[in-house]
């Protein structure tokens, strides 16, 4: 018995030293998964963009900045006098926390009277929050420690000499499936548009139907869309159930329009099935292409802003994540649902997909051939 | 019926990497006419089956099929082709029908039921219509494939080892209906192992090692080789092949049933060579068979189907 089963074995192992492809994900696939989980994903995000508007110019505001700025969790700027550039900061993705400090803070501080300190946060991204939250507590406190000194040290003896006050915008009630529900669109469509298909354009070649499918006077041009439009369809049933699950069930409140997100996701799908052919053309057997889209599937979920905090990671992250798609789309579904983001605030995120597109468009094109070898 | 050829290609050459798969091969096939072209495995039928039919691109020749260039009407010539694969290359998920169905709808056939039906019913498959195409046997695998390569009657069909692993029967059924549609004018360029089957084209193609090495009908290949035979008959007579191979003048010995296939270039240095068994076994003349001709012919060529390493 033994010596039939090391005939399996060794013929087993023959045969994976032939698949370089198999060796390779298996050593590659920990690494990834150790410079992701190692280096790129942060649970306690640093450098996070806040804006303080400061509209009382005194020495206690003034030093509680400067205090902020130690603790390392912010890259602070400061906007003074204008009333509303924070929130429309916040609204457009480009700071995630403001913190107003008011007119008469300085002077309600001398009086102890306890003034607030407004912190709104976006909370479309709940898992940064906290942490930073806790860091603004620590650091005005810490701020004021040193400032109340001589005959305001009174100040800090009973209550904290002032009441911060949290606002989380978008998601007030701080829920987590409102984050990840839209999220989940861009993972299931990535999903399944592209493995489906790269697996049904591999299929043809495997299975030697695409010889016969070459021979007749179909283009390429017309295999490919022949292929791609079911899919397509596929995916926008999906995307239905997912909208309404998210909607009727999860109760994620939708203050965007359904046109505009439907618009988008058109694209992200488009870019999905382009990616889905690219690899086909690039790998032999279903095998390949089922490992090559689980390649792309894990950083997307990881690094993509679904599943971890994207101000968290490193910029070399936060660069790689910008090349995959579902980066932009998740942004641009959580703008529309959450944010209500209107047509021009989506044509930063839009453009980028549109030019992904237009790259994974031609490159499949020019690699798919109408002869075989 | 037209006297310009069907196929006419001058040196088709493929290569792939170092390894040259078809060089500088000639073929000219006439309408209405079945040209078996024959050779030993990876002697390049297939990559140049492909080449005609626009599936490859030749590195080098030129070339006419029904009088389009093979080099800028590729896809003219794709829509008067028919080219049944080695490999079954239809859908093992549809049906009979509805495999038929999509090709029928590929080449924009009009009338597409009736043509469908058609179809069926001239292969005999209209009993197995609504079968999985991936659960019929060798045979009928074999017939479906070849109701998709002619439903939209196109003027040439390209045959790609079409009868490998079916039955005798079969076999046969299929090459009455390649006569049948040869006979309607129909071009057939069919690859192939089995001598039987060279036989029953009206014309052969020899290719070995990526080189044309014969062209012409049965009779012209056969004269051509020069080759002369012996039948010998006697005790014993069928193990002297190897014995008897052995000796100058004589190019090969092969035993069948009881008696010995002897051939060789030159019938009186043959003659002689079989002199010392002449006592007990009677050598008659005979006709060298295709076969002979094939092997002598491969022998003589260079093998270079393993890559030099």
């Amino acid at each position: 018995m033994w010596e039939r089963i090391g005939a399996m074995i060794f013929k087993e192992v023959r045969q994976m030293a032939r698949d370089p492809s198999t060796i390779a994900m298996m050593f590659f696939f920990p690494i990834l998964q150790l410079v992701i989980f190692g280096y790129a994903i942060n649970n306690d995000p640093r450098h996070l963009p806040l804006v303080v508007e400061a509209n009382d110019n005194s020495a206690f505001s003034r030093s509680i900045v400067s205090a902020l700025r130690t603790t390392g969790y912010f890259d602070i700027t400061e906007v003074a006098g204008s009333y509303g550039e924070a929130d429309r900061l916040i609204s457009e993705g480009k700071a995630q926390f403001a913190l107003t400090i008011p007119t008469d803070f300085a002077r309600r501080l001398v009086r102890g009277e306890r003034p607030q300190l407004l912190l709104t946060a976006d909370a479309t991204d709940p898992a940064s929050t906290g942490p930073a939250v806790a860091a603004v507590n620590e650091a005005v406190a810490q701020a004021l420690a040193r400032d109340l000194i001589g005959p305001l040290a009174g100040r800090q003896q009973g209550p904290p000499p002032i009441d911060l006050v949290l606002h989380r915008s978008y998601n007030p009630e701080g829920i987590t499936s409102q984050n990840t529900v839209p999220g989940l669109l861009a993972i299931i469509l990535s999903m399944t548009m592209v493995a489906l298909t790269s697996m049904s354009v591999t299929r043809e070649t495997e299975q030697g139907t695409m010889e016969n499918l070459l021979a007749t006077p179909l283009r390429p041009v017309e295999v490919m869309v022949g292929k791609i439009v079911p899919y397509f369809l596929l995916g926008f049933v999906q995307v239905c159930v997912v909208l309404g699950f998210a909607i009727v069930v999860f109760e994620v409140p939708f203050v965007g329009s359904l046109g505009l997100l439907l618009a988008v996701t058109l694209l992200f799908t488009l870019v999905s099935l382009a990616l889905g052919f690219t690899i086909s053309t690039l790998v032999e057997s279903q095998v390949q292409s089922m490992m090559a889209s689980m390649l792309y599937l894990m950083p997307s979920i990881l690094l993509s802003g679904f599943a971890f905090p994207y101000r968290g990671m490193p910029v070399w992250a936060q660069w790689l994540a910008e090349l995959l798609p579902p980066t932009h789309y998740i942004r641009l579904v959580r703008g529309i649902m959450l944010k209500g983001w209107e047509w021009p605030l989506v044509l930063p995120e839009s453009g980028k997909l549109v030019l992904m597109l237009l790259v994974l468009g031609t490159i499949a094109v020019r690699r798919y051939r109408d002869t075989v070898a | 019926m037209s006297d310009a050829p069907a196929i006419a290609v001058r040196g088709l050459t493929k290569r792939f990497g170092q390894r040259t798969v078809v060089d500088h091969v000639d073929l000219t096939v006439m309408p209405g006419r079945i040209c078996g072209f024959l050779g030993p495995n990876g002697s390049g039928k297939t990559t140049t089956l492909r080449m005609i039919c626009g599936l490859l691109i030749p590195d080098a020749g030129e070339g006419e099929v029904l009088g389009l260039d093979l080099s800028t009407k590729r896809r003219a010539i794709k829509h008067q082709i028919g080219y049944m694969t080695q490999k079954f290359g239809l859908f093992s998920d549809l049906s009979i029908a509805e495999n038929l169905e999509f090709i029928a709808r590929v080449y924009r056939l009009d009338r597409r039921r009736e043509r469908v039906a058609e179809t069926l019913e001239k292969l005999g498959l209209t009993s197995r219509a609504d079968q999985l195409a991936g659960k019929l046997s060798g045979g009928w695998k074999q017939r479906l494939a070849l109701a998709a390569a002619v439903m939209h009657e196109p003027k040439i069909l390209l045959l790609d080892e079409p009868t490998a692993g079916v039955d005798p029967q079969a076999r046969r059924e299929f090459w009455d209906q390649i006569h049948a549609l040869a006979a309607e004018g129909m071009t057939v360029l069919v690859s192939t192992h089995y001598m039987d089957e060279a036989e029953r084209c009206h014309e052969i193609a020899y290719i070995a090692y990526g080189v044309m090495l014969a062209r012409g009908t049965i009779g012209e290949v056969i004269a051509g080789s020069g080759l002369s035979a012996l039948q010998g008959e006697g005790p014993g007579a069928d193990r002297l092949a190897a014995e008897i191979e052995q000796r100058p003048g004589v190019a090969m010995a092969a035993p069948f049933g009881t008696s010995l296939h002897v051939c060789g270039p030159d019938p009186v240095a043959l003659r002689a060579a079989v002199e010392p068994w002449a006592d007990r076994i009677n050598f008659t003349p005979a006709e060298p068979s295709l076969e002979d001709v094939f092997i002598h012919l491969m022998r003589g060529a260079t093998d270079n189907s393993v890559e030099a390493r």
